[in-house]
């Protein structure tokens, strides 16, 4: 409230105090949000540290030592992670197991969702409505639901055809487009709904086909809401455990969550890996989030209904 | 737009027109765009239905049959799940998280959103809070064991309360772990007993004038390192005065020979030693010099026997199990259903606090656009009228709220109603079994040689919890 109303109010100002006055001051705000800030950024900040703190030194001293103590950073954990290079189970092959799944999943779901949308909105089949309904219901679906089923089906498939899923990246990419376009049909779909029919009919009475009127009218109106799509489902992939464990089982390469789970068994003896191997998998989906903050927003708001 | 200035048109979607959008127009396309529009249909709807419609039924099927799937056992999983006490463990943990956590979350998010409102720095601080985000359950459940490890030398919530509880109940320069099997006892070897109360106590008296040598063994000498000890040296008598030496009786040159002070045996520093009388009565206090020597002078004629203390053993905090199962709830007399339903184990609470830290970002934004969106000149009419801050957020500003503060609070209930990675990562290994949730025992059944039959059913009744939050989108989605 600005001085001129609260100037304005003198009866407000003078009338005698109220049992509840929620008006803390300025400065005790401040405080609180600053102590809550500081909460907020001890642990990153803290494992930030233990990984650039020798392997020796974890057990010895606290990470807060450095304040003290600065001279004992050293890049040492990441040089020794790197330098096993991209065998299978080091850090390296992680991460390409990581970007070699999450980068095909974003972009089949974005692709596909955008399509399934397209005809959600602008076909002229029936029922429309209760498709979309039933992809609604589907959001909140726990995966759980699919695993054993999926698990045989790939099975299955690999006895049949000698096509192995079970166990390679591609039955996880499958598994998660499933599971990711549900939400991204019904973000494009809510989308594409505020876009003008007009657009498409002049577009149809000039005689573009469907597949033009997507790639040149409603595909680049969409692409905010795609990219909020991409970059949301980009963590969401990124992050999982669950889908890899089950899926990517017994493959000699993991995901980067797999790779840092794998190493949990030795906890304390481990954890010079596990806090670099945190930063490292925290490094992509952070550049991510900062480069495409916006979109991330967007994405997450959408996504208050997974 | 940025995290800090989410704006309208980003709320949580209601759709801005009806679901049957528009009556086909008569002009153009045809067949042609008819069957082109079902093409596009066609990608998205077979990956649905082989990957989750199918699945779907399948597991409901499944979970009627036994491990194997061969044998129709009706609802015998149903009633396993529900009769035995590790998976019992799994549906109360699940409730903890299900009543703890979209309330916690839900408060949180709404306090910061209204809090950031009023400070200059509200974009730095939403940053923050919102960055979590982006991490893995399962990188966050590492970092925050990492800040809950048990050494306080390592983590840094012991670290803290180790802070605390030293400077309450200040450890003893020579710390005896009981826990590690250690007695003070122990630590007598030449001319010294225990005594009362974790205390030793010379064997024999000393009056005024006398010299007494007390050894003791069992301290290690990084110990007396750190307490700046020096080589042993026996003080010489003095008129009227007890004097006498504490050292480290163990000679590495002469390993087995006890009770001779030699020159490589270094004296006990900073210990605290007392007169204790004939009835038992302590008197005069005083420390040993950095040599080990001690001098009580004005002692009178009686004779005394020397006490060490029992402060300079007393141990020092060791750090709280934050990521074990140790119930925070008593609950060991109780029958094992019971204890199952009824214990609280502390990783739960820790699980709790690194999850908030995870989401509480992700309310406080979706709550935050709300706010923004809200009609500022109600909020101005109702303080127009005299309403407190607080009145107006209690009263107008909640209420307004209501529709964001549920869909979040909804949001927050079907995620941990899943919840999964952040137990696998932050319970060690062996205290699992009591941290585990519904998910997790989904991934363990499905996992073991036969436990898929309880797996489907687990699932199923995971997806019955759900049901609710979904009948209720689709009455948000339809209007």
């Amino acid at each position: 409230m600005s001085a001129v109303q609260a100037a304005s109010l003198p009866a407000a100002k003078v009338a005698p105090a109220r049992r509840f006055r929620f008006r803390p001051s300025r400065i005790v705000i401040n405080v609180v949000l600053a102590a809550v800030a500081i909460f907020w950024l001890v642990p990153a900040v803290g494992i930030a540290i233990i990984s650039l703190r020798p392997e020796s030194a974890f057990e010895q001293s606290g990470w807060w030592t450095v304040f003290t103590a600065p001279a004992q950073l050293t890049f040492s954990n990441y040089q020794k992670l790197f330098s096993a290079g991209f065998q299978p189970g080091g850090v390296l092959d992680s991460l390409t197991t990581s970007l070699a799944i999450t980068i095909p999943v974003t972009i089949l779901v974005t692709v596909i969702a955008s399509l399934t949308a397209y005809s959600l909105v602008f076909g002229r089949w029936r029922g429309r409505t209760v498709v979309f309904l039933l992809i609604v219901a589907m959001l909140v679906l726990p995966l759980q639901m699919a695993l054993i089923p999926v698990a045989s089906l790939y099975n299955f498939v690999g006895d049949t055809t000698g096509v192995k899923i079970f166990g390679s990246v591609v039955g996880v990419i499958i598994f998660h487009v499933a599971f990711g376009l549900p939400f991204g049909i019904f973000l494009m779909r809510n989308f594409y709904t505020g876009i003008p029919h007009d657009l498409l009919e002049a577009g149809r009475i000039d005689g573009a086909g469907e597949w033009t009127l997507f790639r040149k009218v409603v595909m680049p109106l969409g692409l905010p809401a795609a990219a909020s799509l991409a970059i949301f489902q980009f963590i969401w992939v990124w992050n999982d455990l669950l889908v890899a464990l089950v899926f990517l089982a017994n493959n000699t390469h993991e995901t980067l969550t797999l790779y840092l789970y794998s190493q949990t068994r030795f906890l304390s003896s481990n954890y010079w890996i596990i806090s670099t191997g945190a930063m490292i998998s925290i490094i992509v989906p952070l550049i991510v989030f900062f480069a495409f903050q916006r979109y991330f927003v967007r994405g997450v708001l959408a996504g208050a209904v997974k | 737009m940025s995290v800090a200035d989410p704006t309208v048109d980003v709320l949580p979607a209601e759709p801005k027109q009806d679901v049957v959008p528009t009556i086909g127009s008569p002009v153009g396309g045809g067949w042609k765009s008819h069957l082109g529009s079902l093409l596009f249909l066609l990608p998205g709807a077979v990956w649905l239905l082989v990957i989750v419609v199918y699945p779907f039924i399948a597991t409901i099927v499944r979970s009627l049959f036994d491990g194997s799937g061969t044998r129709f056992i009706a609802l015998g999983n149903y009633k396993a799940i529900f009769s035995t006490t590790d998976t019992i463990v799994s549906l109360k943990n699940n409730v903890v998280w299900v009543v703890v956590f979209p309330f916690l979350v839900t408060f949180f998010g709404l306090v910061f959103a209204v809090l950031t409102e009023r400070i200059r720095w509200g974009t730095a601080f939403k940053t923050i809070v919102f960055m979590p985000l982006v991490f893995s359950a399962t990188a966050a459940g590492l970092t925050w064991a990492s800040i809950f490890f048990n050494d306080p030398h390592t983590g840094v919530v012991n670290a803290a309360v180790q802070g605390v509880a030293n400077a309450v109940n200040p450890p003893g320069l020579y710390p005896v772990d009981t826990s590690a099997g250690e007695s003070v006892g122990g630590l007598a070897a030449t001319g010294v007993e225990s005594g009362p109360g974790g205390t030793l106590q010379s064997k024999s008296t000393v009056t005024a004038g006398g010299t007494i040598e007390l050894g003791l063994t069992g301290i290690s000498p990084t110990v007396l390192q750190q307490n700046h000890a020096t080589t042993a040296r026996i003080p010489t008598s003095s008129n009227g005065a007890i004097t006498g030496l504490v050292w480290r009786d163990f000679s590495p040159s002469h390993p087995t020979e006890r009770g001779q002070v030699f020159t490589d045996e270094d004296g006990i520093a900073g210990l605290h030693v007392a007169l204790l009388s004939a009835d038992g009565s302590v008197g005069a206090k005083t420390t040993t010099a950095s040599d080990g020597s001690f001098s009580f002078a004005g002692v009178g004629s009686s004779a005394y026997r020397i006490q060490i203390t029992a402060n300079n053993f007393q141990a020092g905090f060791n750090g709280i199990f934050f990521l074990g199962t140790q119930s925070l709830t008593p609950t060991s007399s109780l029958n094992p259903t019971l204890q199952a339903i009824l214990s609280l184990p502390i990783v739960d609470i820790a699980m709790i606090i690194a999850y908030l830290w995870i989401w509480a970002g992700f309310a406080m934004v979706v709550i935050g656009a709300g706010l923004a969106a809200l009609n500022r000149e109600v909020l101005e009419a109702a303080q127009i009228d005299g309403a407190s801050e607080w009145q107006t957020l209690r009263r107008v500003t909640v209420p307004m709220l209501r529709p964001v503060l549920v869909v979040v609070f909804v949001t927050m209930l079907i995620n941990v109603l899943k919840i999964f990675d952040i137990i696998l990562n932050m319970a060690t290994p062996s205290s699992q079994g009591g941290a585990s949730t519904i998910a997790l025992d989904i991934y363990n059944d499905f996992a073991s040689n036969n436990g898929q039959g309880l797996a489907a059913a687990f699932a199923v009744i995971l997806f019955v919890l759900v049901v609710p939050a979904m009948l209720m989108n689709l009455k948000r989605i339809r209007g």
